[in-house]
């Protein structure tokens, strides 16, 4: 069995052996197992990666393994990843860590629950690992349908409209994607052969223009929703208010994060000249969307859907770096999906916990709460310098990759918009000042939360997993951005290859 | 050469020691964390004396100039091909000059807070965030690349923010804590803005080679122009936005007088000696650059640190609150640094202002310090800020008399003391090369005797008000560190600056101009002294007609020139209400409405439509019939038609 196979395998077999299990305590050991052995192989596979690397395997795709699937029109089950892949295991695999702790209390159906979430994870695994379009858009389907039964059935508030709501919206993306992948298959071999989905042989090949110019917009877009793209990014903020803690977790650590991976490897990677015609045409939709989502954070009452907003701006941002298209703005691009994934999931995990003993998201009903709950105030205020990018922390690293990236562009426009960008760094500082300090600071405004309890160790675990990574990436970012930097290489030549 | 690697342990140990009591303080008793904080601090002390010793006294200079020493540098991120971000150590001479001012004032305030804070809830969160401010400063000062600053400087912000709000329960401090660090964010943006231009330019984010004279990063930038300025220049202008905010220079100052919701020993530390000053260093460690690629830069620099310190130093006369006195008098003072090194020329007798500025930021980080930890000494007696509370105390607290007078005279500029060198200096630069500058300097001088003398007088003359508890001397921890302070504020003038910092490294003499300056400032310094002793030293009518006679400027001057209300109009009004309000309506609305609406016309549609799958055979048969009648009409139609 090879390594990166286990890494859906793992899942499933979790998966199996919950729904075998006799009750809600086994269900999460048993869970908590399963997705710490996935971190564990995570960790390997860093290692093993640089092991590769330093050994002097210089493979675009290291742990290639290729399975013919369906002959007839050439699918392949073919998997194999490169440091941006690792990347972004490692990232899941925390977060999907992490999520388990933070639902350790879930009481309604938590088999069924825990079933659900682990399939997801199991499709975003599968999702970074493909190097086949089919199989990567079919992982992409796993990943994104459970989520319609977890906010559905799990979700509070109105959640049949949210579940409703985010899966059509994506459904929708899934739609364009699909007529964007074939499209791509379709074109595969502009010489003549044999049609292929595997992304590095098309990646060796030109697509026709007028192709690329019809397929570009539907891929970018069609993952664009998932990233939040904006203005397709609604589905996020009712969503991600009515999904419980752990989905939240993962839908806005991993899953939009499925999103600017996408519209990086799939619509920037095969379709270069067309992303450099088009590409001021979405520059524009993610600078608005990088300061729109951070006014729109500013006036929020409810925490989650601040936190909403806040990711349409943080991912906003991998979306913009991504179509800076050099280096150092792609770098920065994966960089950001990254902490930007690990902090909302640490937000997402903090709001579950505050909103599991306050009964209540809305800041201006909260207040004085670092007093009764240091341990989550000091936690919370982490996660929120995180996001307002505090060096030390991983967010400063990510945003300011990106911006020396995008500040490498000398023309006007691209001055304009990175600055338009950078300028975010003083919003973001507002709103996330102003629900610490309405949240935590304070005198205790509620006589109810005097009586309120500190966070359980499992809660504890679950944060602290986080912020070490997060720390960890901020205090240390050079082995992270090497590993990425050097996977980028094919992406750049190629892409400087069609520069107009 | 001497090897100056141990350097790296000087901020190392105060964030090794932040990490202990933040992760255990809680279970030790109070004390203990505190003696941990102050031993910690204790060691980075000795050792930076122990380098400045070794530096300037034990290292060779090259063609008489101290060498620019990176004891440590290793590379932390890697953004381009040439821009990377390196993690180290420079030492020279005003990185060295600072980590003695650094860690001497935050020393001081350890052994000061001891005492101070006892009983307070959250000692030992106190102690492990002066751990990580200082840990913070010295990584600021030691820079070795614009990049390291910047990453410090925030640091530096989040535990100046952390501070202020240190008593969280107090909304008043939250407002506070949150206002220094929006518009210092906003400053910073500024500075980012600056190291994007610069580094694009010159392709460095290194100090050295930034600053090498002659070298190729400062040619580079010097090329296009934009509104009549240079690159360089306008970048530098936005690295100096990031200072002016930290500084609080005009018209970034608003969130200085707030932060005086922090407990007091951070106001000394913070908001007093160190933080605050960090822009006059940052534009000191760029100061080739900008007077030798982007002399415009420089006239900016000058013009807004003299504007800040003549509108501080109006404000102070007339505040209520101790702390706010000194706060603006602080604005004023680093004004003056500005103002120094706005002036200054490179090299030799020329570069006398940048000299002058950084001594007088050495002697001011002494003298303020003792003043805001006597302030602290005031406050712990009376338990008030205001004025009107205070008054004879000279009774009750003979050392916090003494060294508060000391104090006050230093600052007045009274010969012989250390703020009467440094001051004289700048002035006599601003004299070298700006008159306008110098005049606004020297009333300035004479505003800064009055305002303090005027705060002397009320707390420790005038009339004594009914104290509820007799007010009684501070601990030794407390006064221990005043009557340090007290000594360095009188003799620090007589360090010879010139011998160790030059704008060029190079040692030089300077003589004070007797005649132009010196003279001039005593007389106006003196005569502020005798208005103040006329106006306080005893309760009289005389401040009150004084107020009314001018009515228009003090009441401006009392409420800070309104500029609280302007911020708050652009931030609440604007910002909140104008902008972000709409943003939320339209993504709501407009955005999502119109997703809302596909979902709502789809549901109509498939409404409108669901009818005719009635399941009746008598429709279907019906429509059939029709629709086959209806095509055979066509068809034959066609058929006609065509043929």
């Amino acid at each position: 069995m090879d390594i990166l196979s286990l890494f859906v395998i793992i899942p499933v077999l979790t998966v199996l052996a919950i729904i075998i299990s006799r009750n809600a305590k086994n269900t999460r050991v048993i869970s908590a197992i399963g997705m710490g052995i996935q971190l564990l192989m995570a960790a390997y596979l860093i290692f093993a990666y640089f092991a590769q690397r330093n050994a002097g395997n210089n493979a675009e795709m290291l742990f290639q393994v290729d399975y013919v699937w369906f002959a007839s029109l050439n699918i392949h089950y073919a998997v194999g990843v490169d440091g941006i892949s690792v990347a972004m295991i490692a990232l899941t695999s925390v977060v999907v860590f992490a999520g388990i702790f933070a639902s350790w209390q879930v009481e309604f159906l938590p088999k069924e629950f825990f079933i659900s979430l682990i399939l997801l994870s199991s499709g975003v695994f599968g999702f970074f690992i493909s190097l086949d379009l089919f199989t990567m858009f079919l992982f992409y389907e796993v990943a994104v349908l459970p989520m319609y039964l977890l906010i559905g059935i799990w979700g509070s508030g109105p959640r049949e409209y949210a579940a409703m709501k985010l899966t059509l919206m994506l459904m929708g993306g899934s739609a364009l994607l699909l007529v964007g992948l074939l499209g791509i298959y379709t074109n595969s071999a502009p010489n003549g052969g044999v049609l292929t989905f595997n992304i590095l042989e098309i990646s060796k090949v030109s697509i026709p223009i007028a192709a690329q110019r019809m397929f570009f917009p539907m891929t970018f877009i069609g993952f664009g929703i998932l990233g939040a793209l904006f203005p397709f990014h609604t589905w996020s903020p009712d969503g991600h208010a009515s999904a419980p803690t752990a989905v939240s977790m993962l839908h806005a650590g991993v899953l939009m994060k499925l999103g600017g991976y996408g519209a990086f490897r799939v619509a920037m990677f095969l379709l270069p000249q067309a992303a450099h015609e088009l590409s001021w045409i979405f520059i524009i939709l993610t600078s608005i969307s990088v300061v729109y989502g951070a006014f729109g954070a500013i006036v929020q009452k409810d925490l989650k859907y601040i936190n909403a907003y806040s990711s349409v701006s943080h991912c906003g941002l991998v979306l913009f770096a991504v179509l800076m298209m050099n280096k150092t703005a792609m770098d920065g691009a994966i960089l950001q999906m990254i902490s930007h994934g690990l902090m909302t999931a640490l937000f997402f995990a903090l709001i579950g916990m505050i909103y599991g003993r306050t009964h209540t998201r809305m800041i201006n009903e909260m207040g004085g709460l670092m007093k009764v709950m240091p341990f989550l105030g000091v936690c919370y205020v982490i996660a929120g310098l995180a996001s307002l990018g505090l060096p030390g922390l991983s967010g400063f690293v990510a945003e300011m990759t990106i911006f020396v990236g995008a500040f490498q562009h000398v023309d006007i426009f691209h001055r304009v918009v990175t600055i338009t960008a950078v300028s975010s760094i003083v919003i973001t500082a507002v709103y996330i000042l102003r629900v610490v300090g309405a949240l935590l600071f304070g005198p205790i405004t509620n006589d109810h939360f005097l009586h309120l309890d500190e966070a359980k160790w499992f809660e504890k675990l679950s944060t602290v997993t986080l912020i070490l990574a997060i720390a960890g990436i901020g205090l240390a970012p050079l082995w992270l951005s090497n590993m990425i930097g050097d996977s980028l290489a094919p992406i750049i030549s190629r892409l400087t290859l069609f520069i107009p | 050469m001497t090897n100056f690697s141990y350097t790296v342990l000087i901020p190392l140990i105060p964030i090794f020691v932040f990490l202990f009591i933040g992760l255990t303080g809680h279970k030790m008793k109070p004390l203990v964390s505190g003696i941990i904080g102050t031993t910690g601090l204790a060691i980075s002390f000795i050792l930076s004396y122990f380098t400045a010793y070794q530096y300037f006294f034990n290292t060779e200079k090259i063609n008489g100039a101290y060498q620019k020493i990176l004891a440590v540098n290793i590379t932390w991120l890697q953004f381009t091909d040439k821009l990377h971000v390196d993690m180290g150590v420079l030492l020279d001479p005003i990185s060295v000059m600072m980590l003695v001012v650094v860690t001497t004032v935050s020393f001081m305030v350890h052994i000061y807070s001891i005492g101070y804070m006892k009983g307070e809830r959250g000692y030992h969160r106190f102690f492990a965030f002066l751990s990580l401010f200082s840990f913070s400063m010295l990584g600021l000062v030691l820079a070795t690349n614009i990049f390291q600053m910047y990453i410090f400087w925030e640091l530096v912000g989040v535990s100046s923010f952390l501070l202020i709000g240190f008593y969280y329960e107090k909304p008043s401090a939250v407002a506070a804590s949150k206002k220094a660090f929006i518009v210092t964010r906003f400053a910073d943006l500024g500075f980012l803005i600056g190291i994007l231009i610069l580094s694009f330019n010159t392709g460095t984010f290194d100090f050295i080679n930034l600053t090498t004279v002659g070298g190729p990063a400062m040619a580079t930038g010097a090329g296009a122009s934009f509104l009549g300025l240079s690159v360089m220049t306008w970048s530098l202008i936005f690295v100096f936005m990031g200072g002016a905010g930290k500084s609080a220079m005009f018209p970034l100052h608003i969130w200085l007088p707030d932060a005086m919701e922090g407990p007091t020993p951070v106001s000394a530390l913070i908001h007093a000696a160190t933080m605050v000053v960090a822009g006059v260093y940052l534009v000191a460690r760029l100061f080739p650059v900008y007077a030798l690629s982007a002399p415009d830069g420089l006239t900016v620099v000058a013009y807004v640190g003299s504007f800040s310190s003549l509108f501080a130093a109006v404000i102070a006369c007339t505040q209520m609150d101790i702390k706010r006195v000194l706060a603006y008098s602080t604005m004023s003072q680093i004004g003056y640094m500005m103002v120094g090194v706005g002036v200054s020329r490179y090299g030799g007798e020329a570069g006398l202002g940048f000299m002058a500025s950084m001594f007088h930021l050495f002697t001011h980080a002494m003298f303020k310090a003792l003043l805001f930890l006597g302030a602290g000494s005031i406050i712990h007696a009376v338990h008030s800020n205001v004025m009107n509370e205070m008054g004879g105390l000279r009774k009750y607290l003979p050392i916090t008399h003494i060294t508060f007078l000391i104090a006050c005279l230093t600052i007045a500029g009274i010969p012989f003391l250390s703020a009467f060198f440094s001051k004289d200096e700048i002035l006599s630069a601003a004299f070298e090369h700006n008159r306008l500058i110098f005049f606004v300097q020297l009333f300035v001088a004479g505003l800064t005797a009055f305002y303090m003398f005027r705060l002397y007088f009320r707390v420790f003359w005038n009339k004594e008000p009914h104290y509820h508890h007799t007010p009684h001397e501070a601990p030794l921890t407390m006064t221990i560190p005043l009557i340090f302070l007290a000594i360095a504020s009188i003799f620090a003038g007589y360090i010879p600056f010139g011998q160790f910092v030059s704008s060029d490294s190079i040692p030089f003499h300077s003589e004070i101009d007797w005649l132009h300056v010196a003279i001039p400032s005593i007389i106006v310094g003196l005569l502020g002294i005798t208005l103040a002793f006329v106006m306080y030293k005893k309760e009289s009518n005389l401040p009150d007609k004084m107020a009314n006679s001018l009515k228009l400027l003090y009441v401006g001057a009392f409420n800070k020139f309104y500029f609280d209300e302007l911020y708050l109009f652009v931030t609440k009004k604007i910002i909140f209400n104008y902008i972000s309000r709409p943003v939320a309506w339209f993504d709501r609305h407009i955005v999502d409405g119109s997703m809302n609406g596909i979902a709502w016309i789809t549901n109509a549609a498939s409404i409108k439509i669901k009818g005719f799958q009635s399941g009746q055979l008598q429709q279907y048969a019906f429509v059939f019939v029709l629709g086959s009648l209806l095509l055979g009409i066509l068809f034959s139609y066609f058929f006609i038609y065509l043929f």
